[in-house]
């Protein structure tokens, strides 16, 4: 990696199979060299990440599969590759040797399932058959003797969909799952993809010169925290280089959906957010009670999408941001008519390299649609502080008061949802984000930066338009 | 009649929003609600050209200044 395009090799690697796929299709030759591209990828028989390079081509090939779209017959846009998975080792709670053996013995006391007993050294040892991993007894070693040996996909999966098949590799839950990824981000292995439409979208640009159809593209505001190694504007350039007619800001749906939802809310006197996709599925697997709540207005990528199909009858759509759920939500009824494909800013990264377009070589293309308060909605917080805008803005903050809850992450959205059921929230409005710090925190990120949520905030203030109404009044 | 406004981020930065509320305002004070349809599409693909506008397979490049001259000629002498 000359330029540090990635977080991880993990990413890398899928970036790579992503590439070679795409050149293949824009060459026409996929078909032809399907066999051959584990061996573009690892050329020469020595191994560079597994214990052959045999294996290493194995688990090539099912990523060339879901980078072609995956299994056909699950929707989840999540899969596992099982021969990639480690069947890394799931301890649960752990004694280490910084036990001492000590008197006091608040580990057995505090353990309500009587799974803890001692050695002969007066030793700790935890008993997995009584174990309930409640960890308590973790909490109260005072030499942090006891830890917790999780897998990696299970720690990041907040909703646990994910656990073990017989053979020990994980195995997702789609029941439970919702699909935003954070175990694809999180898993050392790069045993769990998302399934990638880059194919579709090839085929779409290149039907569009013989088709009766304009390609546009709309981008997620997170953008502005990515490609960072380029302008924005090169990224704009890029993307119509690849062959769109235009690129259009997801953030306008964003200041359409604040305008509506507000009123919404203020109607209704509750409501939570409808923006991202994963807590949607979230509360429609796990608070179905709480289903009516949920603000009726589409997410700002589908209502963008939705407004250009109507002005523009011919234009198909592509999605292009950080998120792995919208490639569920395009899945849903509502919004299938209005999103042709979903791409995520890594899949875009191995378009522009398919195409050898060296983005930073480009003129900036300009992009320059939304209001400040749209472009916000890319980080936690943001949707809360445009919903406040959008009241304020429609005369609607006089009679209602505003009291949001911003829930950074599908645990925090998970505590507010839980206190909606129980009566005790003191709150008229859930802000529920499934990836923490927002969409910038998506799984589909090329980077994940400190410096992300400032990006954001920069790209929301150079918008043109200032205010919600403002940005929405030419519509 | 269908004028139709290119709204796309080039002509937004070129001042399509005032084209539009100009426009809006012309078909108004003519009383043309019923006969004049205002709409907006994302690029035309005349960036270049900006701020453009389209009645029917014509194009137009507007700028606020000769918005009062191309409704007069274009959609008043048309209608």
């Amino acid at each position: 990696m000359s330029i540090r395009k990635f977080d991880t090799k993990v990413q890398h690697l899928k970036y790579k199979v992503l590439r070679e796929v795409a050149k293949q299709a824009w060459n026409d030759t996929l078909y032809d060299n399907l066999l051959e591209i584990p061996k573009i990828i690892v050329p020469g028989n020595k191994p560079t990440m597994r214990c052959c390079v045999y294996k290493e081509r194995a688990i090539l090939e099912e990523r060339i599969k879901i980078a072609m779209g995956g299994d056909k017959n699950f929707s989840n846009p999540i899969e596992v590759i099982d021969i990639a998975c480690d069947e890394c080792p799931v301890g649960g709670y752990e004694v280490t040797n910084a036990c001492r053996g000590c008197l006091a013995h608040r580990c057995e006391d505090v353990c309500k399932f009587g799974a803890i007993s001692f050695d002969h050294n007066y030793v700790a040892h935890i008993d997995k058959d009584k174990c309930k991993e409640c960890g308590a007894c973790a909490k109260v070693c005072p030499y942090s003797a006891i830890v917790i040996r999780r897998r990696p996909c299970e720690n990041a999966c907040k909703v646990k969909a994910i656990s073990m098949d017989e053979n020990k590799a994980a195995k997702i839950n789609d029941e439970k799952c919702i699909s935003c990824g954070a175990c694809v981000y999180q898993c050392p292995f790069g045993a769990i993809m998302d399934k990638s439409y880059i194919l579709n979208v090839i085929d779409l640009i290149k039907n569009q010169e013989h088709g009766d159809y304009k390609l546009y593209c709309v981008v997620a505001p997170s953008i502005s925290s990515q490609f960072i190694y380029a302008k924005l504007g090169q990224v704009i350039s890029g993307i119509k280089q690849l062959g769109f007619h235009t690129v259009v800001e997801a953030a306008l749906g964003a200041d359409m959906v604040s305008a509506s939802e507000s009123r919404e809310l203020a109607e209704k006197g509750f409501l939570t957010s409808s923006c991202c996709p994963a807590f949607v599925d979230f509360i429609e697997k796990n608070f179905p009670q709480m289903k009516q709540y949920i603000s009726h207005n589409l997410s700002p990528m589908a209502t963008i999408a939705k407004y250009i199909k109507k002005t523009t009858p011919n234009a198909k759509i592509v999605f292009i941001g950080p998120c792995t759920a919208k490639k569920a939500e395009i899945q849903k009824e509502s919004v299938k008519p209005y999103v042709d494909a979903v791409l995520t800013f890594e899949e875009l990264q191995a378009l522009f390299d398919s195409r050898d377009i060296d983005i930073t070589t480009l003129d900036e293309d300009v992009l320059d649609n939304a209001s400040y308060f749209g472009r916000i909605f890319a980080r936690s917080g943001g949707l809360t502080d445009a919903i406040a805008q959008a009241l304020k803005e429609q005369g609607l903050d006089k009679d209602f008061i505003f009291k949001p809850c911003s829930c950074d992450g599908i645990e925090a959205c998970k505590l507010a949802l839980l206190k909606k059921s129980k009566g005790v929230l003191d709150a008229n409005f859930i802000e529920g984000m499934a990836c923490i710090g927002g969409c910038i925190g998506g799984a589909g990120c090329l980077t994940h930066g400190e410096k992300n949520k400032a990006e954001v905030d920069k790209y929301g203030k150079e918008a043109m338009e200032k205010t919600i109404s403002e940005a929405i009044k030419i519509l | 009649m269908k004028i139709t406004v290119c709204i796309g981020s080039s002509c937004h930065l070129k001042g399509s929003k005032q084209i539009v509320e100009q426009l809006r305002h012309f078909i108004e004070e003519n009383g043309l609600n019923n006969m004049v349809e205002l709409g907006a599409t994302f690029c035309m693909g005349r960036c270049q050209k900006g701020v453009s506008v389209s009645i029917g397979e014509k194009f137009y490049s507007l700028t606020p200044e000769n918005v009062n001259e191309f409704f007069n000629k274009h959609v008043l002498g048309e209608i």
